[in-house]
């Protein structure tokens, strides 16, 4: 279990909708849940119907916190109603998109409020199975979720004919065991049905053709905790408290070179730049800020200058980059760029499934190139390789991973070229050298 | 041969899913947490029980980077070495275990008490660096931290703590 709760810090500025059970003694017991409005919404969505359901959550403006951000409530209306197959709900807690650490404290702390968002989901797609997928390394929390489940299927939230709706609904942990595409949800489909985690090659959407060829939809585990809250308070309030396009509050992980590093709940919209300052403290040792990922390492790098900035999805990407998985990675002057993005392509080379031919030679290219360079053995050319081989991932994979790859390539090299031409010059890191000098 | 309780759990396990095979990677990992490893006898286990051939298993196995074949330290030091850890220090933690246990990453040390794993991110980017030991997270890393720790696994081991 670690000591997380010790960057579970708190701000002033936090708003707290999904985090509001964190640090209530017991809360991962139902009865904690029960006392604090738990299982509510459930009654409530009976009541509603499946269509409503899904009209609410649309309505609220939730949208994906896996990544991409795509609207949930439209994303369930893709769901085919007219087909004899079963359909599934699947949570996405395989967390691990570098600099995010958010469903593991969601799970944790508050265990019943995904179990209940999971057979709300399920509801209203007309699904009577789900699984969470959990990564591998978070082993402790299937040990917490499987507890959980077994409570609410104790006091008759799971199993046959819940609260006397009629509706019958069976939830079970499923895990992983170590691969970061396993998060890509069509690899994860693969990997849940027993497979190596390939993806797969979409349309068609998992929403059509997706576990054992059935209709799927697969969500985020904090996307599902938004849930219950938001058939709860309704869906304009829930709106209101983020920005027009993007309703509710978000959990941002601040991590690297943060005075206070730690996972804050704020307003969807809320300004990067306060972030780093009003909610983590600064730049810890008096050092000025350099660079931000905003979104999990994934995500186009931002310059300080760059970092005034509303945290919405449109905002973000008005600037080039990304608001991704919440993942807000803070880097100060001394940082090296060449030496960062080593390191990130160094993950996406590991990461990377083989599976289409750009993705796995690119990604190896990439490592062994800036890894060279950094060592001091980089040519002129190099810079611009690196590009080309960048371009040439992007956008031509089956999954994803290999834009994740390509995107901080290009921009690192575009944003910080002069200290590529840096090291050039010296023929070493100049950072480390700096460092050397210091001590 | 596997504990009874194992058996009960892997039943349990594949009654959860419609097609058996789905079970294959969480049967790899709860008997790879019992024995230590997943030897051969765990693979026709488990591919009698799934209803596939011992291959599959095993190109699974190939895939997933916490399944291995052969028995590791009993306490597995995993540090992360990721952006976030990288900026707080994740490398000088890793090459710290290293000059301390005298074993490279993917090593074990002679006595078969400790392994060195450099990992990607763990998900505890918040409390960089971190690591985990077997299954057990351990954040905001100082050397020191990392001292007292070994030391303490150490004493564990010494006191007759079970392997
Ligand atoms: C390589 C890769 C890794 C991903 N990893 C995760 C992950 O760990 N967790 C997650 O929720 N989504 C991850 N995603 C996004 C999922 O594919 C999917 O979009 C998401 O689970 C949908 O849920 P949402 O709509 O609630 O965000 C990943 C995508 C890619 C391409
Ligand atoms: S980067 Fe080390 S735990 Fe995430």
């Amino acid at each position: 279990m670690g000591d997380y709760e010790s960057y579970m810090k708190g701000s002033p500025l936090e708003v707290k909708v999904i985090t509001k059970r964190f640090g209530l003694a017991n809360s991962t017991s139902i009865d904690v849940y029960l006392e604090t409005d738990g299982y509510q919404a459930l009654a409530k969505a009976f009541e509603m119907g499946p269509a409503a359901v899904i009209s609410e959550v649309k309505n609220s403006g939730l949208r994906g916190r896996g990544g991409a951000g795509f609207n949930t409530g439209m994303k369930w209306s893709f769901v085919p109603k007219d087909t004899s197959k079963p359909k599934y709900i699947v949570c996405n807690a395989d967390e691990s998109e570098p600099g995010t650490c958010k469903d593991r404290p969601l799970m944790e702390s508050d265990p019943h409020q995904l179990i209940e968002g999971i057979i709300i989901a399920g509801f209203a797609i007309g699904a009577r199975q789900g699984y969470i997928y959990i990564r591998g390394e978070y082993r402790y929390l299937l040990d917490i979720l499987d507890r959980a489940i077994a409570e609410a299927y104790g006091r008759g939230y799971l199993g046959r004919n819940i609260l006397n709706s009629g509706f019958d609904f069976e939830l079970a942990t499923h895990t992983g065991a170590g691969a970061y595409e396993c998060g890509e949800e069509t690899a994860l489909l693969n990997s849940l049905e027993g497979l190596r985690g390939y993806p797969r090659v979409k349309p068609p959407f998992p929403a059509v053709v997706g576990l054992y060829g059935c209709p799927t939809i697969v969500n985020n585990v904090e996307t599902l905790c938004n849930v219950p809250a938001i058939l709860r308070m309704g869906a304009e309030a829930y709106a209101r408290l983020g920005t027009p396009k993007n309703g509710g509050t978000r959990l941002f992980c601040l991590s690297g070179h943060i005075r206070r590093p730690g996972v804050y709940e704020l307003p969807m919209g809320f300004n990067l730049k306060r972030m780093i300052e009003e909610v983590g403290g600064g730049v810890p040792g008096g050092k000025a800020l350099k660079a931000v990922i905003p979104g999990g390492s994934s995500c186009p790098v931002l310059a300080a200058s760059e970092v005034d900035v509303a945290m919405d999805f449109e905002s973000v990407a008005r600037i080039g980059s990304m608001l991704g998985s919440g993942g807000v990675i803070i880097m100060d002057e001394d940082t090296c760029m060449v030496k960062a993005l080593l390191r990130i392509e160094k993950f996406y080379a590991h990461e990377s499934c083989g599976w289409c031919i750009p993705c796995r030679e690119g990604t190896a290219w990439l490592k062994n190139l800036l890894q060279r360079f950094h060592d001091g053995g980089g040519t002129e050319q190099d810079p611009d390789t690196a590009l080309d081989v960048s371009f040439n991932i992007l956008g031509k994979t089956l999954c994803p991973l290999g834009d994740a790859a390509a995107l901080p390539g290009i921009s690192f090299i575009q944003k910080f070229r002069h200290e590529f031409e840096e090291h050039l010059k010296l023929g070493a890191c100049p950072f480390e050298r700096r460092a050397v000098a210091v001590t | 041969m596997l504990s009874e309780a194992l058996k009960a759990k892997f039943d349990q396990v594949i009654a959860r899913y419609p097609v058996k095979r789905s079970a294959i990677v969480p049967l790899l990992l709860f008997g790879q947490d019992e024995i230590g490893y997943i030897s051969d006898e765990l693979v026709e286990e488990i591919a009698r029980r799934v209803e596939v051939r011992p291959i599959e298993v095993i190109e699974d196995i190939s895939y997933y980077s916490m399944l291995h074949r052969q028995p590791i330290g009993k306490y597995n030091l995993q540090v992360c070495t990721n952006i976030s850890c990288l900026l707080r220090g994740g490398e000088e933690i890793l090459e710290h275990c290293r000059r301390r246990l005298g074993i490279d990453p993917k090593g074990t040390t002679p006595d078969g008490l400790f392994s060195l794993e450099e990992v990607e991110c763990l998900g505890a980017c918040c409390g960089a660096p971190a690591m985990q030991v077997n299954y057990e997270f351990y954040e905001n890393l100082t050397p020191e931290k990392v001292d007292r720790l070994i030391e303490e696994l150490r004493i564990r081991t010494a006191n007759g703590h079970p392997r």
